[in-house]
């Protein structure tokens, strides 16, 4: 069995409620942060951990924590984005439903660090019963003195928000975040400046995934060494992957970031294999925003080394052959299932979620959208895909805030690797209606290229 | 040491000026002026925080600064972008910029209703000037355009949604000039309207600006509705008499002398 340090106790009965969770251990994060150490300290055990920001980028936690910006007399604060919205990715959701102390611990000892006094859990509107459990969670850590003023007599304040969203998945982007925080329109903000030195109410400012806060906890208690020896270069400590589509047994798993993608569909102790007898024919490793890859690309790299289930394997090849760890949803399809109509369903999504503020996502993810549902419903032009393919180039990177690329990628990897059936969908418009491609040759083994 | 003022010296499409410390990209093309100045339709430079959202300004920026010459990963609105001491930016003479730019123009016209011949912007419109410019000929877009219903925004102002690119300076105006905003943006997305929520006339009287910085005919006024074309008016200078502000009052009118 893999080690885990997140879900290891979410098994036990009612660890939801403080005493149960204290009973267990839990809070000796905040007494050993407090009580031995500078906030300092903490952060440099952050860093020391390698851990990297589970909400989507990657970007390590230590080093982003390092950047704030303290002037004097000016608040800090520390905003937890638990707004999970990405199709595919219901981690977070997990983990603040089971085991909600685990986040409210990691926050006051990150709050700590960062020198927050007030902090702020952002949550998705439509998590509404979690919220409850996240207050109730917060007024029994209050009851137990580990929130409120001078707490275990360190001479930190610290108290935490909760706010909730009101259903947008833009104000998962960390400055749409803050403007709706602020009581705005969840409108992303030009950058710079970023939220290090001017975020909430103008204040230097961390934002951090759900995932990436608890993961202090154990940071804090086995040292950020021992943390690091988990995974493999880069990607150390355990990831939280939700797993879902065509496998045996969807869910939440923590891995140790140092298995194989095949390990992780086909043993059972991860997602069991592909459901039904059927053959796996692609897959989005990292949240809808990710490029999809075909099940070869997605088991061995383009220079035909194993694909493995960390940050640097799962891009390997860049976007021509790899992808992106994301943000942990993990999803399969098989056989059965049609690309072009896949990649319809998250352009109808991105099309619904973009703020509006600028033209080449506004006005193109709509575009895609429509061509995307012509080739689907067999009114598709070969044309089409070209043009298709230029419309998410010029959307890439052209825009204020990353769901524009977000929007753009899941269409340039499926027409980049899947263009066979694109093209079947426009010459065989009947059949396109009535049946899906299949397999293709999407699962054979690829020729590798051999640099002399 | 007396303070020494500091001067950038920033490079646009192998022209070099000198600007001082704040100065933007575009600001410091305009200061250039010709073609090395990007086009801009959100951008205006009395309002404060407008700029950054339409994309037409894009331009590339081949080194950061003198400490720091690394080319930025992206293209950047210039609007919104500082110039740095050493800077090199490329706009008319990068493909790649020229190329983003008409895909801007592409995407604020696929939905935008082409109803030139019957509105009163044409003649002084910011979009016929940008599609003339940096446009294409024809369109790739085949499918039914995104239409709204025209609205009256009180006795002055008429609102063409359809017509509108929101680039966000009407709201800006208001917000700035006016006391009390009564308009907005409601959606999101390519849904998004400007609107009053609940029917309610703009009648604030500083409210006749929204027009002026309305960059195409989404927002045109009621009393001049269709009875001129802007190629016909000529500047007079006015007499002003308002307690309200101050300054040269110049107002196009048509006059046949
Ligand atoms: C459109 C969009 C949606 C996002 N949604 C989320 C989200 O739901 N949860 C999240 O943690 N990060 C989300 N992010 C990433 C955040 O902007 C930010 O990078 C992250 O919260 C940083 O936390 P981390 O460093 O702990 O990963 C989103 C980004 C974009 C562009
Ligand atoms: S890229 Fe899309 S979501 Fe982001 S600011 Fe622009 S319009 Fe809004
Ligand atoms: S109505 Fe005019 S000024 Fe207002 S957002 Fe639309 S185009 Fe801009
Ligand atoms: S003018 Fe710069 S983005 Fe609109």
């Amino acid at each position: 069995m893999a080690r885990k340090l997140l879900l290891d106790k979410i098994n036990i009965e009612h660890i939801r409620l403080y005493d149960v969770y204290r009973q267990r251990g839990g809070y000796t994060a905040v007494e050993k942060a407090l009580k031995s150490m500078s906030p300092d300290q903490v952060t440099e055990e952050v860093k020391r951990s390698g851990l990297r920001g589970r909400g989507g980028a990657g970007f390590p936690t230590g080093m982003k924590w390092g950047f704030l910006a303290k002037p004097e007399g000016v608040p800090r604060y520390l905003v937890c984005n638990a707004d999970e919205s990405e199709p595919g990715t219901f981690k977070d959701r997990y983990l603040m439903e089971f085991i909600p102390h685990l986040l409210i611990e990691g926050l006051i000892v990150s709050s700590y660090a960062i020198g927050s006094n007030r902090t702020y859990i952002y949550i998705r509107g439509e998590f509404a019963w979690i919220i409850d459990i996240l207050e109730q969670a917060i007024a029994e850590a209050k009851n137990n003195g580990w929130l409120g003023k001078n707490i275990l007599g360190s001479g930190f304040d610290c108290e935490v928000y909760v706010h909730r969203g009101a259903g947008a998945y833009i104000c998962g982007e960390e400055t749409a975040l803050i403007e709706s925080l602020e009581g705005k329109r969840g409108y992303p903000r030009i950058k710079p400046p970023f939220p290090a030195v001017k975020g909430l109410w103008d204040c230097p400012t961390v934002v951090n995934n759900v995932e990436t806060l608890a993961a202090i906890v154990p940071i804090i208690n086995n040292g950020g060494e021992e943390y690091a020896k988990i995974g493999i270069g880069k990607s150390t400590g355990t990831k939280l992957v939700s797993a879902c589509g065509n496998i045996k047994k969807p869910g939440v798993y923590e891995i140790e970031m140092n298995i194989s993608v095949e390990e992780f569909i086909y043993n059972d102790e991860y997602c069991g294999g592909i459901a039904n007898g059927r053959r796996l024919k692609a897959c989005v490793p990292g949240g809808s925003s990710v490029p999809i890859l075909p099940a070869n690309l997605l088991l061995k790299t383009a220079k035909g080394e194993t694909r493995m289930m960390t940050y640097e394997s799962l891009s390997d090849g860049g976007f021509q052959t790899g992808s992106m760890m994301g943000s942990g949803g993990f999803i399969v399809l098989d056989e059965d299932q049609c690309v072009v109509r896949n990649t319809l369903t998250f352009a109808r999504f991105y099309r619904h979620e973009s703020c509006g503020q600028c033209s080449p996502c506004r006005e193109g993810t709509g575009w895609m959208e429509r061509i995307l549902h012509n080739i689907e419903y067999g009114k598709g032009k070969m044309s089409d895909i070209d043009l298709l393919w230029d419309i998410q180039s010029k959307i890439e990177g052209n825009t204020i805030c990353p769901l524009g690329d977000a929007a753009a990628w899941p269409v340039a990897a499926a027409i980049r690797h899947f263009r066979d059936e694109f093209e079947w969908h426009v010459t065989n418009p009947d059949d396109a209606l009535r049946r899906n491609y299949g397999l293709g040759n999407y699962a054979e083994p690829l020729q590798v290229m051999h640099s002399a | 040491m007396a303070e020494e003022k500091k001067i950038f010296k920033v490079t646009i499409d192998n022209i070099t000026i000198e600007v001082e410390p704040g100065t933007t990209i575009l600001q410091a093309a305009r200061r250039i002026g010709g073609d090395v100045v990007p086009p801009a339709m959100c951008y205006y430079s009395k309002l404060k925080g407008s700029g950054g959202k339409c994309r037409t300004c894009l331009v590339r920026v081949a080194a950061g600064s003198t400490a720091d010459p690394r080319p930025m990963p992206k293209l950047v609105a210039s609007c919104r972008t500082n110039v740095m001491d050493g800077m090199v930016v490329e706009s008319m003479t990068n493909n790649t910029v020229l190329e983003a730019r008409k895909a801007v123009v592409e995407f604020l016209l696929i939905n935008h209703p082409l109803d030139c011949p019957v509105c009163d912007q044409a003649g002084e419109c910011d979009l016929q000037d940008l599609s003339y410019d940096h446009g294409r000929e024809s369109t790739r877009y085949e499918f039914e355009r995104r239409t709204f219903e025209r609205h009256d925004l009180g006795p002055y102002i008429q609102l063409h949604m359809t017509r509108c690119i929101l680039c966000f300076r009407c709201v800006f105006a208001a917000d700035q000039l006016t006391n009390k905003r009564a308009h907005g943006i409601l959606d999101r997305g390519d849904h998004s309207e400007i609107a009053t929520y609940i029917e309610k006339s703009l009648d604030n009287d500083f409210i006749g600006n929204v027009i002026d910085v309305c960059p195409v005919g989404a927002l045109t006024d009621r009393t001049f509705r269709f009875k001129n074309r802007v190629w016909f008016a000529k500047p007079v200078e006015a007499d002003r008499s308002c307690t309200k502000c101050s300054g040269k009052v110049r107002l196009w009118m048509r006059s046949d002398r």
